[in-house]
């Protein structure tokens, strides 16, 4: 660990094949896998939640929607709606995008770029709902 | 002949006539099972609910915004686009959650089977259609 040593100690760990291939771990798959499996778990409820809701919603006005909105219920479940489809979409479109797209900058770039659009669009949706409801 | 590996693709057909043979089957020359088309149908929807997210988006923040913002939200959702809109997104969504729950029996360790494969996939499909016409025939008399 001096780095002194002229040894070089890259790809010691590695299998012969993962070395051959030089593709590396999966790195952080089985959280990726996890998360979005967890928030497919928790958007059954919460999806037929919304539907029901939204039925309700149609053709209403604004202050329909703020009534609507200034109970506990609601808001609580409407955040996280929000936050488990966002999180959801997310994962989904960065396993899309990896699939797809060969080149690194490209890769790597529109992955990034969906994970800050995702978060942007939440914090947005959640502001909002909180806007209406407290 | 344009390259060299080329030489390997001539053959002959049952006529006798020389042809260029196939690459390795792709998409277009497989019959279409079932899973396969629910496989695709199933990344296929989940892109388009993101489509559906950015409406949810708009019609949040408009409604936080201002009474003129949240009128021409309601007034494009009951335009002809925004219905159809509407449509495909329930379609997606209905789709999207039959299917994930399909994805969710095979990840706790079920359901691997071949004929519980294809009769899952027309429950899906089937499901998807009735809950998406309920929805609908309710929304309608609603509005």
């Amino acid at each position: 660990m001096s780095g002194t040593s002229k040894t070089p100690k890259v790809g010691i760990m590695r299998s012969p094949l993962g070395r051959a291939r030089g593709l590396g771990s999966a790195k952080a798959g089985a959280a990726h896998w996890w998360a979005q499996r967890l928030t497919a778990l928790a958007l059954l409820p919460l999806t037929l939640w919304f539907l029901c809701a939204a039925v309700r919603l149609i053709g209403a006005t604004r202050d329909d929607v703020v009534s609507w909105m200034a109970g506990p219920l609601p808001l609580v479940l409407m955040i996280a709606l929000v936050i488990a489809t966002f999180h959801h979409l997310q994962l989904g479109l960065q396993v899309v995008i990896e699939d797809y797209v060969e080149n690194d900058a490209l890769r790597v770039g529109g992955v990034l770029l969906v994970k800050a659009i995702a978060v942007l669009l939440a914090l947005a949706c959640i502001v909002s709902a909180l806007r209406l409801g407290l | 002949m344009r390259d060299v590996r080329d030489a390997l693709m001539v053959a002959r057909n049952s006529d006798g006539k020389l042809i260029r043979r196939p690459l390795s089957p792709h998409l277009q020359v497989y019959r279409w099972p079932i899973s396969m088309a629910m496989s695709i149908a199933h990344r296929v929807t989940g892109v388009g609910l993101g489509i559906g997210a950015l409406l949810l988006t708009w019609w949040l923040v408009a409604a936080a915004v201002s009474d003129d913002a949240f009128d021409s939200v309601q007034w494009f959702l009951a335009t002809p686009i925004g219905l159809l809109l509407l449509f495909g997104w329930t379609l997606a969504l209905f789709f999207h959650f039959f299917s994930g729950i399909r994805h969710l029996v095979w990840d706790a360790g079920f359901g691997f089977e071949k004929p519980w494969y294809d009769r899952s996939a027309w429950a899906v499909v089937i499901a998807t259609g009735a809950a998406t016409l309920l929805l609908w025939i309710v929304g309608l008399a609603v509005w």
